[in-house]
């Protein structure tokens, strides 16, 4: 909502003062100042001209040259490359010497051979409008002199002067939804008075009656009263052709509003004055002068001022006309039907109050807002303020020399309850941390037009009626919300409640820190990719196309949610190549989304952790799973060969904790590499963090360390490749039992001297006792021992 | 010359012939056949020391000192010329071993934690200790937890400004990506009962195209304290006791009446920069007594202050990243730099 201090100013005429004070004033009140223009300074030096001839540039096409006349005597050449202007027009010309916002002063200059001397300017040069593509034609705009006249000005009148204008602030507020109020001029004076401490009226208004009643020929029947709280209906006669006034023209513009014609002119002057929104309907096409409120049947059809054809559905509130026909969108457009035109002379103007909730649900079921709108969902007001707005908009009218019947029909529905809310001093005080008594709260209230009167047994409390312009405010809370905006968030004093427990992180959360630094430590850079994909990545990732689908995705290519870290870290690998960087270390940690299972609304949302190492293969990717298992004490890892979709056929694993399935571990498919354009193997480890934080871990027992010197033995078995080395391994420590301390795989060899389809496989090993020191007949017989259960269990022989 | 004079006189030559030979043996063997030489079994030395027997005490003793002088000589010598070789093999070591320690080959590469999780950390371990636990909850969740539970029923116009991402489960705009934190709050009251002193941080979703400025998947950060008698004056007390702690002593905080439908009184929060004017960082209020009814708390009896801002707009403040889709580009150039 944007607001100009002089229209303030004729609702509460104390407002005065720094522009910058009164900004702080009312961001302090909720009305957030986003932008603050002063506006209406023209620079010296810039003055009226009058156009009189037009010639084309001898040597360029883009630039006409422009005799003006400027008030001294002998026409002046300037080279223009606007072609808006007409021979005849007014125009800004900044004579040579004058400075232009931004700096630039006006020079003659030579232009091909032409000489310019000054140049006529575009509304967006003299910061009066938005439009910098033609010359700024001041016809328009001239102040009025008597009615339906405008003064041309003397040529050389310097333009504010001309144009009748004075400084003035222009504030840009952000308005909430809980202030419909403050969506209107009076509103916001309304406020910063209160806040400032000055006076705050609105001005009567009145127009001349025509002494024919409006009753006689317009009626209204409110069917459903729960859509339509009050429906203020007033006639006018004689609609002439005649444009709004220059002043009335400037103020919409300054508000964002483009002026249209002199009724919508009108009726949005009044709209943004008053926070009250009207539509007009052409009499003649309301059969009987009749109009009723009632709510859609579903499938009814309308076609709106925008020109769409708009299909209502079951709850929709329309206006229908006396056959029933429905002519407008209740409280947000109307219709193509009753549109005023170029052969309307007479109108019916409603202004009516609309059930926020049922506009709120129409707007947003036909994705169709309007001014209007905005106001209605909000709440507007329903009390004298439909009245004031009726009869401003009549008096402007009247100036445009309509004719205003007598009277008006006004109906009533479910207006909201305005009985008084007792407000208990102690609960506001208790909630907001002052120490302000009755009176003090109801100052505040009653500054900004609420009623406050004593209650309770000693008087200490409040009974308080809400006025009608503040539809969303009911509560003794929205009181509390009156009266800490009133006093000054900065009045409030400052506590910090203490909370009885000490503040923690949760084991899970420790625990993902940890992996983290285990990652971290690994050499893995921490991503975060976004975790939408388009609806072919999860395919081409190897994985089943199951992903939960979003409704109003913002594009294609990120319409589905992730069921696997896999695609975004493919995605990250391949991005980082193609910006020649072929190996990164990656990891990430998040969330996917499964498909809930059949009763169940949400998915099932395991937090995974993923690791993707680009040139590197399967080992590194167990190496990085072992380092986690360390870390986590993760009791019984098993790293159980199988397929894993996406991932290498051969190369790939279950990672089993416990016994329990808790992710992958190996290499990504060169079929899935190969479709997202990387080159090279790239490793992976993805771990459900949820699964395997959830389960046990982190258990350590303390064994005494041995005072008695190991004894090593190295073995080297030749292992059929069917065979896991976990399954030797496996066997070493069963034989070995609690006096091998150590087990250490530290050659793998496939090659010449070994049969095809084995490999070898050496391990350290190293037996020590707790009590003893072993002896050489120990050591060989657990020696033998490991040879005899490994060649036994695994088929492996022993390597001499 | 007696016998012994005669002895004594050749010891005297040997040792100094000797002494010759150990300053100048160049190695170790060298030494040792010089020492042998003169203090050997079949030394001059061993020799003179035979002959001491056969006199009396008197003489014994003096030619017994004079033998053991030139011994304690000749041994230090050797100790000497041993030193001298070890200082030259020590030194030829040093030499040998020389290396040029800038040639940094297979450095030991330590990964990043991402720029958001740097932050979040930070946040946590502050509000961890301000009292706070650290709450999560689902990012997928249902119109009653993002929505409806937080006092924004269906027709609110409140709704179409968060610019929900709906998902194609249950009935429309049933199920949605959390479009805030707050979601969290519900969850949270639902499962235990006052006092409460959580964050909530986590991902959070809007229909918005990703550019400078946006992105459509964000992080956040909320608070949510109830007990007792919380006041608003608690709510600016302990704002400001984080923005302290968080970003210095000398940054400042201020509230400003806004609008959210799940607090009231509804602020928004300021910081102060060093040039004196305010920085916006994020949305606080009084829980509304409807909130609080709708998780099943008695608003008459405790009361509730929450509060919320968005984590990734610290990390582009704190390095004036020019471009928040550096967080989601997952550029290794860009995440080696933190």
């Amino acid at each position: 909502m944007k607001v100009l201090l002089s229209w303030l100013r004729e609702f509460a005429p104390g407002i005065d003062g720094d522009p910058a004070d009164l900004a702080d004033a009312l961001s302090a009140l909720g009305l957030a100042v986003e932008a603050m223009t002063v506006t209406g300074e023209v620079p010296a030096g810039v003055v009226a001209a009058r156009v009189l001839s037009l010639r084309p540039h001898p040597d360029a096409d883009r630039i006409q040259l422009v005799d003006v006349d400027d008030g001294r005597g002998d026409a002046v050449q300037v080279c223009c490359g606007a072609f808006n202007m007409a021979v005849g027009d007014i125009v800004p010309l900044a004579r040579v010497g004058a400075v232009l916002g931004g700096g630039t002063e006006i020079r003659r200059r030579t232009i091909r051979g032409q000489d310019s001397f000054g140049m006529c300017c575009s509304g967006a040069e003299l910061g009066l409008s938005d439009d910098a593509d033609g010359i700024l034609i001041l016809d328009g705009l001239l102040p009025d002199d008597g009615p339906g006249g405008a003064s041309r000005p003397e040529p050389g009148t310097p333009l504010a002067e001309a144009l009748g204008l004075g400084p003035d602030v222009l504030w840009d507020l952000e308005v909430n939804a809980n202030r419909p109020d403050a969506m209107s001029v009076m509103g916001v004076a309304r406020d910063l008075a209160a806040a400032v401490g000055v006076d705050f009226a609105a001005p009567e208004w009145t127009s001349p009656p025509s002494g024919e009643p409006a009753s006689g020929a317009i009626s209204v029947e409110i069917v459903d009263p729960t859509l339509c709280g009050r429906f203020h209906a007033r006639l006018l006669r004689g609609v002439t052709g005649a444009e709004s006034p220059a002043w009335m023209r400037r103020r919409l513009t300054a508000l964002g509003m483009r002026p249209v014609n002199g009724i919508v002119d009108v009726s949005n002057y009044v709209m943004l004055e008053l926070g009250q929104p009207s539509h007009a309907f052409d009499l003649a096409e309301l059969p009987g002068g009749r109009l009723r409120v009632r709510r859609a049947a579903d499938g009814e059809r309308i076609v709106t001022l925008d020109g769409v054809e708009r299909t209502l559905a079951d709850g929709d509130g329309v206006i229908a006309d006396g056959d029933d026909e429905p002519i407008g969108i209740a409280g947000i457009m109307g219709g193509r039907s009753t549109e005023i035109g170029p052969d309307t002379a007479d109108v019916l103007m409603e202004m009516a109050w609309w059930d926020p909730p049922s506009v709120s649900r129409t707007a947003k079921r036909l994705n169709l807002s309007s001014e209007a709108a905005t106001r209605f969902r909000r709440g507007a007001d329903w009390g004298d303020n439909v009245e004031r707005a009726a009869a401003r908009f009549c008096q402007l009218a009247a100036e445009l020399g309509m004719t205003v019947a007598s009277g008006a029909v006004d109906e009533r529905g479910d207006l909201p309850d305005r009985s008084p809310l007792r407000v208990r001093t102690a609960r506001i005080n208790g909630m907001l941390g002052t120490d302000l008594d009755a009176a003090a709260i109801g100052g505040h209230l009653r500054s900004i037009g609420f009623e406050a009167t004593p209650a309770g047994d000693d008087g200490e409390d409040l009974d308080v009626t809400v006025p009608t312009w503040r539809w969303d405010t009911s509560t003794e809370t929205d009181m509390a919300e009156e009266v800490a905006r009133l006093h000054g968030f900065d009045n409030i004093e400052r506590t910090v409640p203490r909370s009885s427990d000490a503040g923690s992180l949760s084991g899970y959360q420790q625990d993902r820190r940890l992996v983290r630094q285990v990652l971290v430590g690994a050499g893995c850079d921490e991503t975060q990719p976004m975790p939408f994909l388009a609806p072919d990545d999860l395919a081409a990732a190897g994985l089943p196309s199951d992903g939960i689908v979003l409704t109003n995705p913002l594009d294609a290519g990120a319409s589905v949610l992730r069921t696997s870290l896999l695609p975004g870290q493919l995605q990250a690998v391949s991005y980082n190549q193609r910006h020649f960087n072929p190996a990164v270390r990656f990891f990430e940690i998040g969330h996917v989304y499964l498909p809930p299972p059949e009763g169940q609304l949400l998915p099932d949302e395991p937090e995974m952790a993923a690791v993707a190492l680009a040139g590197e293969e399967a080992p590194e990717a167990a190496a990085v799973l072992s380092a986690l298992s360390e870390a986590l004490a993760l009791p019984g890892l098993e790293i159980r060969a199988g397929a894993r979709p996406g991932l290498h056929l051969t190369r790939s694993a279950e990672v089993i904790v416990a016994g329990r399935y808790v992710g992958e571990v190996g290499e990504v498919d060169p079929a899935v590499l190969e479709r997202f354009g990387i080159t090279g193997p790239v490793g992976w480890l993805q771990l459900d963090l949820t699964a395997v934080l959830g389960g046990p871990h982190g258990n350590r027992t303390y064994k005494p360390v041995s005072k008695y010197p190991p004894s090593d033995v190295d073995l080297a078995f030749v292992v059929p490749d069917g065979v896991a080395a976990a399954a030797v391994e496996r066997s070493l420590r069963s034989a070995g039992g609690a006096l091998l301390a150590e087990v250490d795989l530290f050659d793998a060899y496939r090659g010449p001297g070994l049969p095809a389809g084995a490999r070898s496989l050496a391990y350290h090993l190293r037996f020590c006792a707790p009590d003893r020191t072993l002896t050489d007949a120990e050591v060989s017989r657990l020696r033998q021992s490991c040879v005899d259960r490994v060649t036994q269990k695994t088929g492996a022989t022993l390597r001499t | 010359m007696t016998q012994t004079e005669e002895m004594l006189s050749e010891l005297a030559l040997a040792a100094a012939a000797a002494e010759g030979r150990l300053a100048a043996a160049d190695s170790l063997e060298a030494v040792t056949a010089a020492e042998r030489e003169v203090l050997g079994r079949r030394s001059v030395m061993a020799e003179a020391k035979k002959s001491l027997g056969g006199l009396d005490p008197d003489r014994r003793r003096d030619a017994g000192r004079a033998v053991n002088q030139v011994r304690e000589r000749l041994e230090a010598a050797a100790g000497r010329a041993r030193a001298r070789l070890a200082e030259a093999a020590r030194a030829a070591r040093y030499e040998s071993e020389r290396l040029d320690l800038t040639e940094r080959l297979n450095p030991i590469r330590r990964g990043r934690l991402h720029l958001v999780t740097q932050a979040r950390d930070r946040l946590e371990d502050v509000f961890v200790g301000m009292g706070f636990t650290v709450v999560e909850g689902p990012e997928v969740e249902t119109a009653w937890y993002n929505f409806e539970a937080l006092n924004i029923p269906e027709w609110h116009p409140a709704r179409g400004e968060f610019d929900t991402i709906f998902v194609n489960l249950g009935q429309p705009e049933e199920v949605m990506l959390r479009s805030h934190t707050s979601p969290v709050q519900i969850r949270t009251m639902e499962a235990r009962r006052p006092p409460i002193y959580v964050v909530a941080p986590g991902r959070t979703f809007r229909a918005d195209t990703a550019d400078a400025t946006h992105l459509p998947a964000f992080s956040q950060i909320e608070g949510l304290v109830v007990d007792r008698g919380i006041t608003m004056g608690d709510l600016a007390g302990t704002i400001d006791e984080f923005v302290k702690a968080f970003f210095g002593g000398e940054v400042k905080s201020r509230l400003r009446p806004s609008y959210f439908p799940f607090t009231e009184p509804s602020a928004e929060f300021d910081i102060s920069r060093p040039d004196g004017s305010w920085l916006e960082l994020g949305g606080c209020g009084m829980v509304h007594p409807q909130v609080l009814s709708n998780c099943g708390i008695d608003p008459e009896e405790w009361q509730g202050f929450a509060f919320g801002f968005g984590i990734d707009r610290l990390a582009v403040m704190r390095y004036g990243l020019d471009d928040i889709r550096e967080l989601v580009n997952n550029d290794v150039r860009f995440l080696r730099q933190f």
